[in-house]
């Protein structure tokens, strides 16, 4: 018959070969956790000599402490549920409003300088008008995260229906795709790792919104218990607090970059 | 002149008449194709091939319906272009593969626009991904293919849909010498088995007159026909006929074609 007779299929290439990326990774990790273990010493020294720090096992009882009486767990759930909230309610506003701007003419030209308007203010800064206008419970709180989201993730995604490749429209169009396929199955997906990165920075953000507006306005959070605990000079409290937002916020950043792999690993790295 | 009537070339497949083509360029105005006419017969190969800026691709871009003409027109089957439509497959040089897609996912992409049943999508595509020879690799994304199955891929996706026609773009043109050569004795390969019309776009001089029924010159500034040559050489093109002298008179030809109206322009 016809075929390629003459082809030979070259395998994929993948850089370097896996073993020494292995070595490499293993390299890593210990460095990483050499580097934990030093600045665990080096904050451990400067609490014994004379600085006014709790050392690192005061912090540990200090911990568990809170976690047992269980105002750890309030404040995480307190601080999460605020965070997601907004984050979410964020997104899920963003993403329309980003496909808007970059599809249609009219709406960029509606949305823009607003958002750009907008884009220039921390969120926080509009807390106290926001704490006159919706009071001081969850309400205001939840509204600046969402706002720091919106922000992040609107712009991301609005960048990335622009710049999808004209190339692939017209491949499209060329099979025959009117405008709805066109968006559906190539701005779409084309445009998906613009807005898992737009989500990721919402989520930072969002989470460095939600630490702040605690710290000025909140009954529960951890940003709330590091606001209590300094007028008491509880520094241990303090410092709970600080690595409860740093693990969290790191948690929840890989969770993110995870489904950045899966949904976006059909990218060329170049 | 009244476009209905029915020309000496009433039974092209596709009939470029005195197509113009401008863009505007600051203040001047850039002529990209100059009262361009050309008639390609039914399962006729032709290519194109000039100097850059002659407006070969602008060329292929009218008849594919992803531009419009200044003036004049174009006919397919008789009928005038106003956009694209799936009885032009169309070949990028960038191969314009969906990355998010497998390769058969992809070559399934206009088949599914089309609204055809999953059972039939699977069984087109396999029909063309084998046609291609890319089999093994049906399931892979395209970041795992070298670029020349990446052009298989492209153009597995193109003849799915059964389209009449193929433009294609200088579709071997980002490839090494070697891939280009089996890449072309493939798509003739494919072609004398599933004959289409082709309307072939390429600045390389060997590339026209090996594939070509009929070559077609064209000059810059402003883009126009300089020459049409005919390639009397037998189909199936082997490598007996690459290496034949008539194969290099033609060529000669060709070359100097391509070659002297570039000397001439660079004296303007």
């Amino acid at each position: 018959m016809t075929t390629s007779t003459v082809s030979t299929p070259t395998p994929a290439r993948n850089g370097s070969p896996p073993r020494r990326r292995a070595g490499k990774h293993a390299t890593l990790l210990t460095l990483n956790a050499v580097s934990i273990v030093g600045g665990i010493g080096v904050w451990w020294v400067l609490a014994l000599t004379g600085l006014q720090l709790p050392t690192p096992p005061e912090v540990l009882a200090k911990g568990i402490e809170l976690a047992a009486s269980g105002t750890l767990a309030e404040d995480l759930l307190a601080s999460l549920g605020r965070v997601l909230a907004g984050f979410l309610l964020g997104s899920a506003a963003a993403i329309p409003v980003g496909f808007l701007m970059g599809w249609y003419v009219p709406a960029r030209g509606l949305f823009e300088p607003w958002i750009q308007f907008f884009r220039t203010i921390p969120p926080l800064a509009l807390l106290p008008l926001v704490l006159v206008l919706m009071g001081i419970g969850e309400l205001p709180k939840v509204f600046v995260i969402f706002l720091a989201a919106f922000l992040a993730c609107v712009i991301s995604t609005y960048q990335g229906v622009v710049s999808v490749d004209r190339t692939l429209i017209n491949a499209a169009r060329v099979l025959g795709a009117k405008d709805g396929t066109i968006f559906l199955r190539v701005v779409v997906p084309a445009s998906s790792p613009f807005i898992l990165v737009g989500m990721r920075v919402g989520l930072g953000s969002a989470w460095a919104t939600l630490v702040a507006a605690e710290l000025l306005a909140a009954q529960a959070g951890l940003g709330f218990r590091m606001q209590q605990a300094q007028t008491y000079y509880d520094l241990a409290t303090i410092f709970v607090s600080i690595v409860a937002i740093g693990v969290l916020g790191l948690v929840m950043d890989r969770l993110l970059l995870l489904a950045e792999t899966r949904l976006t690993g059909w990218q060329e790295r170049r | 002149m009244s476009t209905d009537t029915p020309t000496l070339t009433g039974t092209a497949k596709i009939s470029v008449r005195d197509t113009r083509k401008t863009f505007a360029l600051k203040d001047e105005e850039f002529v990209a194709l100059d009262g361009v006419s050309l008639d390609v017969a039914d399962n006729e190969f032709v290519t194109v091939v000039g100097p850059s800026g002659c407006g070969k691709s602008t060329l292929m871009n009218i008849v594919a319906g992803l531009e419009t003409p200044t003036s004049g027109q174009v006919l397919v089957d008789g009928a005038g272009v106003t956009g694209p439509g799936p009885e032009r497959g169309v070949i990028f040089q960038q191969y314009a593969l969906f990355p998010w897609l497998t390769v058969r996912k992809n070559v399934e992409f206009g088949l599914k626009v089309a609204g055809l049943p999953a059972a039939e999508r699977r069984e087109r595509s396999e029909h063309y991904v084998r046609l291609v020879g890319l089999e093994q690799f049906a399931d892979a994304l395209p970041k795992t293919l070298s670029g020349g199955m990446k052009q298989r891929c492209a153009i597995a996706r193109a003849y799915a849909v059964n389209p009449s026609i193929l433009l294609m773009d200088e579709p071997f043109g980002a490839l090494d010498a070697l891939t280009r050569v089996r890449l072309q004795e493939q798509l003739l390969d494919t072609w004398s088995t599933e004959k289409r019309t082709v309307l072939f776009i390429t600045h390389d001089v060997d590339e026209a007159v090996f594939l070509a029924g009929r070559v077609v010159v064209m000059a810059a500034r402003p883009g126009r026909i300089h020459e049409v040559i005919d390639v009397n050489l037998p189909y199936p093109r082997t490598e007996e006929v690459r290496l034949s002298p008539e194969f290099a008179e033609l060529r000669n030809r060709v070359w100097r074609a391509v070659y002297h109206q570039t000397q001439t322009q660079t004296k303007n």
